[in-house]
């Protein structure tokens, strides 16, 4: 037959890419779920298949329960925060201000700053030195009689993590105000007009017209914060460092279990934040793999 | 466009080509220098600071002792050599061994040797004299199952506070004065609390536990805290119990922003006055020199109270991984670094002292000097934040558990946490 003219060169052409993701993505997180079942808890040993007794041994453990609740707590603020800022910022300037493209470059340039060097940073702006010898955000409190706002920022141990989420929102904020404008701007002003033509109230307008055609941008928004967030390793190792017990997350678990070579405990942080991210990603993947079927 | 895709596609097959024969060239550089002259690959963290300065003068001494060797940098900086020892471990794995690497001697060894990954170098030491040279407590603390892996280069002693004479008077207190116990510390403490200055400064975590560490050497003795690593010595018994209250009095005087400073902060803020007393390895003698301050004039160093006689030590060391490319290299460097010549000019630089005996040490400053003394007639144990004391492992599990009681401050909790990372590591 000819039909392999039609197919064969686009195969050949897709192989190189199938074979390397195969290999590096999908080959090696096979062997990671392999290790997180082994009892290979150090560089020693080969280690022997124990079934899921790592993770038996992990959701018992307390610290760990602990990592996953500052997970959690992060991830919602992150994501409230960089969403109801962002969509702020987007609105206001979706209004046609004066200077509007001064105001976009200014809350967009965070994001060009890498979460190491914005945390070196936000490490001394956090700094939990109250009185007189505060540093940072805690002696700028006390400079302007607002001494009271003062707090051990990050070293609390219960709302500590969300120190963290500051810089995180602060940085982020500025990329989702870009989406959502963007998505203001996609929406044809015949919309806006008809809906008035019909009488409609602003907040009627914003309702039923303007927000349902923002929602595909604010899926895209908690797709692309939520699974940055679930992976937050970076900010928190310059901020706080990889020891401290009141930023703990998986990821950090998971690198202070590699280095000190218990790769199954490790391998088995990495299955579990993996499948944590999963929940998140492969929803929102289905949803826009049918959206492209129905076009 | 298209093109573009396929060329930058081609592009990049091209670079993991030419990455994966770098790989296979490397490998075969690295097994055919043979014996006789070659070269001698050293891994090691120290890349910059006094351990750079020491490293130089040791290869320098190296250099002129072994002319037809030569000494290759493999040095891997950041993260306090925890980066390095995670490229260690990949390159043993996959049979890539340096010719040499250093790592702190004692227990953090234990991985090594029970993986078969280093040679055992008792002979080595009976050729050489080596153990004539060394004290026999230190020789004990490096002996497994009857043998020696490691060659130490230098020694440092965690035990010792720091004080400033100045802050110690304010408060009333005789800079002079050495306390018998930590009850007698605590009276101190007080005072200086009084003052309205930091009692006692800290840093980040891992100088609680080396903090931790000289409190249960005080309050056990160094028998009793051998005796937590070999499993005589129980850790959730009340002995430990008492030491771990103490320890937690001693935090209950401490900077509140400690998990925002690392070692030098905390020492800093015992030379610019604001703290009186520090507890920290005596590398942190390079700071006082550095801006000048003068030993029991500006500033007083003494064993942590309850550790007099006791020298809390850690080395590092050297050895000879199973197949190293080189091992006539690697016996050259490791004769280098036990020799007096090279201990002299190594520990010179860094700041710490030599291991070996037989070294002149009449040019070393005079903290060293008395550093140097009680090396020899104390008693020597093995420091746990360290490395000498137990395995990475169990040293991480402490650490957590240390990490945990500086955020939540419950004594109960940490006891329980040092138990179960006893019980977790213990061989």
């Amino acid at each position: 037959m000819r039909h392999w003219r039609r197919w064969l060169p686009g195969l050949l052409l897709v192989l190189p890419s199938l074979v390397l993701v195969g290999i590096f993505v999908y080959g090696l997180i096979a062997s990671n779920i392999h290790t997180s079942m082994t009892d290979q808890h150090t560089r020693v040993e080969e280690g022997g298949f124990v079934g899921l007794q790592n993770y038996r041994d992990l959701f018992g453990d307390e610290d760990f329960r602990y990592s996953l609740r500052n997970l959690v707590l992060y991830t919602v603020t992150f994501l409230v925060g960089t969403l109801a800022i962002g969509f702020m910022w987007a609105w206001l300037l979706e209004r046609r201000l004066k200077g509007e493209g001064f105001f976009r470059a200014v809350y967009l340039f965070p994001m060009a700053v890498s979460f190491v060097a914005s945390g070196v940073v936000w490490r001394w702006l956090l700094n939990s030195a109250e009185g007189d010898r505060a540093s940072g955000l805690n002696r700028l409190f006390e400079g302007i009689g607002l001494g009271f706002l003062q707090n051990p920022w990050w070293t609390d141990p219960d709302w500590g993590i969300l120190a963290i989420a500051v810089p995180a929102i602060w940085q982020l904020s500025g990329y989702v105000m870009a989406l959502f404008l963007a998505g203001f701007r996609g929406i044809p002003d015949e919309l806006r007009e008809a809906a008035r033509i019909d009488g409609a109230s602003e907040w009627q307008l914003y309702r039923h017209v303007i927000f349902p055609q923002l929602s595909p941008v604010a899926l895209s928004a908690v797709i692309i914060v939520g699974h940055m967030s679930l992976k937050v390793f970076d900010l928190i190792m310059s901020i706080s460092g990889q020891t401290n017990y009141t930023t703990k997350v998986p990821a950090i678990d998971m690198w202070v279990e590699f280095s000190a070579g218990d790769y199954a405990t490790s391998a088995a942080i990495a299955t579990v934040l993996l499948a944590i991210v999963a929940v998140l990603v492969v929803p929102y993947l289905v949803y826009t793999f049918r959206q492209e079927r129905q076009r | 466009m298209r093109v573009n895709t396929l060329r930058i596609g081609a592009a990049i097959a091209a670079c993991a080509m030419l990455t994966l024969t770098a790989c296979g060239s490397d490998d075969e550089g690295g097994s055919s220098s043979g014996s006789g002259g070659g070269e001698v690959e050293v891994f090691t963290w120290w890349a910059e600071g006094s351990e750079k300065a020491g490293l130089d003068a040791l290869v320098k001494v190296f250099d002129e002792q072994h002319p037809d060797q030569k000494f290759v940098n493999g040095a891997v900086a950041g993260g306090a050599g925890s980066d390095a020892k995670n490229v260690l471990a990949s390159r043993l794995q996959t049979n890539d061994p340096p010719d040499t690497f250093q790592a702190h001697a004692g227990a953090e060894l234990t991985d090594y040797i029970n993986n078969g990954q280093i040679e055992d170098l008792s002979s080595m030491y009976e050729d050489e004299g080596w153990n004539d040279v060394f004290p026999q407590a230190l020789l004990d603390r490096l002996t497994s199952d009857g043998k020696i892996y490691s060659v130490p280069s230098n020694i440092h002693r965690a035990n010792v506070v720091w004080a400033n004479t100045q802050v110690l008077e304010d408060a009333g207190l005789d800079p002079k004065a050495t306390y018998d116990s930590m009850d007698d510390w605590f009276a101190a403490l007080d005072k200086v609390e009084a003052a309205g200055k930091i009692p006692l400064s800290i840093a980040t975590d891992w100088t609680q536990v080396n903090l931790l560490e000289t409190v249960l050497i005080a309050d056990l003795g160094a028998e009793g805290y051998n005796g937590l690593w070999d499993g005589s010595t129980d850790w959730a018994g009340s002995e430990v119990g008492d030491a771990l209250d103490d320890y937690a009095k001693l935090f209950s005087y401490t900077n509140k922003d400690r998990q925002s400073l690392d070692w030098p902060d905390a020492t800093q803020l015992v030379i610019d006055g604001d703290a009186a007393f520090n507890v920290m390895g005596d590398w942190a003698v390079a700071a006082f020199d550095e801006q000048k301050k003068v030993l029991d004039k500006d500033y007083v160093a003494f064993p942590v109270p309850g550790n007099d006689g006791i020298f809390d030590f850690l080395a590092d060391s050297f050895v000879l991984p199973v197949g190293a490319p080189n091992p006539d290299g690697t016996e050259a460097w490791l004769q280098t670094v036990a020799s007096a010549e090279g201990q002299e000019a190594f520990n010179a630089a860094k700041g710490s002292i030599p291991a070996n005996t037989e070294a002149d040490t009449s040019s070393f400053g005079p903290y060293q000097q008395t550093a140097i003394e009680d090396y020899a007639q104390d008693e020597i144990v093995s420091s746990l934040a360290h490395g000498a004391a137990a395995p990475i492992a169990w040293l991480t599990d402490i650490t957590s558990a240390v990490a945990k009681f500086g955020a939540n401050q419950d004594v109960d909790e940490l006891q329980d946490g040092l138990a179960e990372a006893a019980e977790k590591n213990a061989q």
